[in-house]
């Protein structure tokens, strides 16, 4: 059998091509590496608790209450929704929190994994797959929870929702996305991290999460600029059987974030040696 | 098609530079992402960027199937720096490495476990780490739980577990690598004896398997044991690379010793080649003493150093040699007869001493001094350590029907 060579120097990183199909290939080959890394995170979490489940939707559902009260004292009014308020506030807040949580967590596993990451070489990609294998095993319990609230607030099934994982894998998509993208530098400076954590706190109020698109004013401008207003629009309104309004920019996102995304893994591939190097300096 | 001496790790010129200051080291590490993913390297690399230092230089080496290299040096000399760059773990700024077959890094054992988790489910986490299938750890995982000796703690969580425990578990998932390359840093220095001689009993099983090894240890010992050529690193360059007690001997007499009063009193060795001697051999050093002032009844201590453990001393009044030191320079011969002592670096001082303990005057220079030969033996079938004792085995003639069966 032929030997498998292998060369480390300095310059070998001008084929994007290359780089890429290896980090496909190692992403591919490390399947079982990243579902034991999730198995083991998921376990040890459960593992270490009473409450076990309930955190994953603690937060969407507290935030959810307060825009409820809010709505229902008549201290915020909110324009029509189209569906019943709080099943359109729980499922903003629900795929907000998954947004958040796909774009956190390339940077929170790299970072879960820097005491191997130093001594010990295996395919990194599993980092990200295992990621995505965690995203979704804890979605999978918030939208259990979604589904209910559906059901009981009489909005009911509409073919449409057979769309609906597909979309919502977009969402976690295109998190990863940013995730991948952050990851290099968050991994250097703790700053990073912290900016995004603010800025999405912002954001989520220029984006159709509690409240729907104002029908005029500056909010409304600023909505429809917003990238992740078609992403939470269109997952939503298949959710509820509504109409898709900004279809033609929920593609185009997509095609712009394809793209970005191997160029995002490729990212990533280049930066672990450097940021290896700087962690153990 | 395998050849028997295919060099299977080949090492040219690497270099490595580091960066004393974390904000910079950071500040690089975001420069150098940048150069990187746009792929310009004009930059020029040779140079040392403000606040750099050279953590690796100029490395060159080559390995062959069934070699063992061990890589010896004081902390901080780039050894590990070394083995991160030979496990792809960072890139080399300047050089290259070529390394054919599969390769396996005992750096970290048990890499990947989760303290709160049972063995058993972080044998799984550890072999899925160092690239098992699951195929492989399930048809494993009985022979990992027998070698690591842990049968009845399988199911404990690991965070129970001593520290021993803990190394035995990872080691016996490691042991089960089949690599071409093996990297070893250092894990060899824990655990319990019995352990220690198994992890050795299945190292040289790996050995003679045809393995490259290159290990990297304080253990002098551990050394001389499994390798057959060695590196002395410094400060981040290789200072000797060839024959293992040559080697061993360089690096025990590595530290920085330096008297600070060598000129009141003074050591060397009286040889017209140089500081290598053979086991027996009789070893002279003279001691040049350069006193202002008369000292009555005094005393010339000898230490005698082995790898930063005082061995043996020596005081002048023990064979009653009475001298007093007179005004200005004298010189004294000092002779180790017939010395006992086996293959490795040694280190000597003298102390000036007057009539009593309290009248300590002056230290000389360290002098260093190797034992290069005879050939000392680990595999149980000569001598090994550190000296060699007068012995003899004979047959007890004694009646045997004394014994009560």
């Amino acid at each position: 059998m032929e030997l498998k060579t292998t060369v480390y120097q300095k310059v070998n990183n001008n084929k994007i091509g290359k780089l890429l199909r290896d980090s496909l290939n190692d992403m591919f080959t490390s399947r079982f590496l990243a579902k034991q890394l999730a198995i083991r995170d998921i376990k040890a979490q459960y593992r270490q608790s009473y409450l076990g489940i309930i955190w994953a939707f603690i937060t969407p559902l507290s935030t959810a209450l307060v825009w409820i009260i809010l709505s229902k004292s008549g201290t915020v009014t909110v324009s029509d929704t189209g569906v019943p308020y709080p099943v359109f506030v729980f499922s903003g807040t629900l795929l907000w929190s998954i947004l958040v949580e796909s774009i956190n967590a390339p940077m929170a596993n790299t970072n879960g994994a820097k005491g191997i990451l130093s001594k010990i070489n295996f395919p990194k990609e599993a980092l990200i797959l295992s990621g995505v294998y965690k995203l979704l095993s804890n979605s999978f319990i918030k939208i259990i929870l979604l589904l209910i609230f559906l059901i009981v607030y009489g909005v009911g099934f509409h073919f449409s929702i057979l769309l609906f994982p597909l979309a919502f894998l977009g969402i976690i998509f295109f998190g990863t996305t940013i995730g991948l993208f952050i990851t290099p530098l968050g991994m250097l400076y703790n700053d990073i991290g912290k900016i995004i954590s603010m800025g999405l706190g912002f954001l989520m109020y220029a984006t159709p999460v509690v409240y729907a698109i104002p029908k005029t004013g500056l909010l409304k401008t600023l909505m429809e600029i917003n990238p992740l207003t078609p992403l939470f629009l269109t997952t939503r309104n298949l959710l509820f059987g509504q109409d898709l309004d900004y279809l033609i920019y929920y593609f185009g996102l997509f095609a712009v974030c394809i793209p970005l995304f191997f160029l995002g893994l490729v990212f990533y591939r280049i930066s672990i040696p450097i940021i290896v190097e700087r962690m153990s300096a | 098609m395998m050849e028997e001496n295919e060099v299977l790790v080949k090492v040219d010129n690497l270099s490595k530079k580091f960066c004393k200051d974390l904000k910079t080291s950071l500040w690089y590490g975001v420069k150098d992402l940048c150069s990187n993913v746009l792929g310009n390297n004009s930059e020029d690399s040779q140079e040392l960027r403000p606040k750099e230092f050279w953590a690796v230089k100029d490395i060159n080496f080559e390995l062959r199937r069934g070699e063992c290299l061990g890589l010896i040096g004081h902390n901080g000399a780039g050894k590990s720096t070394l083995l991160k760059i030979l496990n792809g773990l960072i890139n080399p700024d300047e050089g290259k490495i070529t390394i054919k077959g599969r390769v396996c890094a005992l750096i970290e054992l048990g890499a990947g476990f989760n303290p709160i988790l049972t063995g058993r489910e972080n044998i799984y986490n550890n072999g899925a780490v160092l690239g098992f299938s699951k195929k492989e750890i399930d048809s494993k995982v009985e022979e990992i739980i027998d070698f690591a000796e842990i049968r009845e703690f399988i199911d404990m969580p690991v965070q129970n577990y001593s520290s021993g425990m803990k190394v035995r578990l990872g080691f016996a998932v490691a042991a089960q690598m089949e690599p071409d390359v093996l990297i070893i840093d250092e894990v060899l220095a824990v655990g319990d004896l019995a352990f220690r001689m198994k992890c050795y009993h299945h190292l040289m099983n790996v050995i003679s398997k045809k393995v490259a090894i290159i290990l990297v240890s304080h253990n002098v010992v551990d050394i001389m044991r499994l390798c057959n050529v060695v590196s002395v690193i410094e400060k981040g360059k290789s200072i000797y690379y060839g024959n293992v007690e040559k080697g061993v001997g360089l690096y025990n007499n590595l530290a920085n010793k330096e008297s600070k009063d060598s000129s009141i009193i003074s050591a060397k060795i009286i040889s017209d080649t140089n500081i290598d001697f053979q086991t027996g051999d009789t070893i002279s050093f003279q001691i040049d003493i350069n006193s202002k002032e008369f000292i009555k009844d005094a005393r010339i201590l000898f230490h005698l150093d082995f790898s930063n453990f005082r061995f043996s001393s020596i005081s002048s009044k023990y064979s009653e040699f009475n001298f007093d030191i007179q005004i200005g320079y004298n010189s004294f011969i000092f002779q180790l007869k017939n010395n006992p002592f086996l293959v490795g670096g040694f280190f000597c001082q003298f102390e000036l001493y007057g009539a009593f303990l309290k009248d300590y005057i002056a230290s000389s220079n360290f002098v260093p001094f190797q034992i290069v030969g005879p050939s000392v033996d680990y595999s149980g079938f000569g001598i090994c350590h550190t000296v060699k004792l007068e012995h003899e085995f004979t047959v007890d003639l004694k009646d045997k029907s004394a014994f009560v069966e």
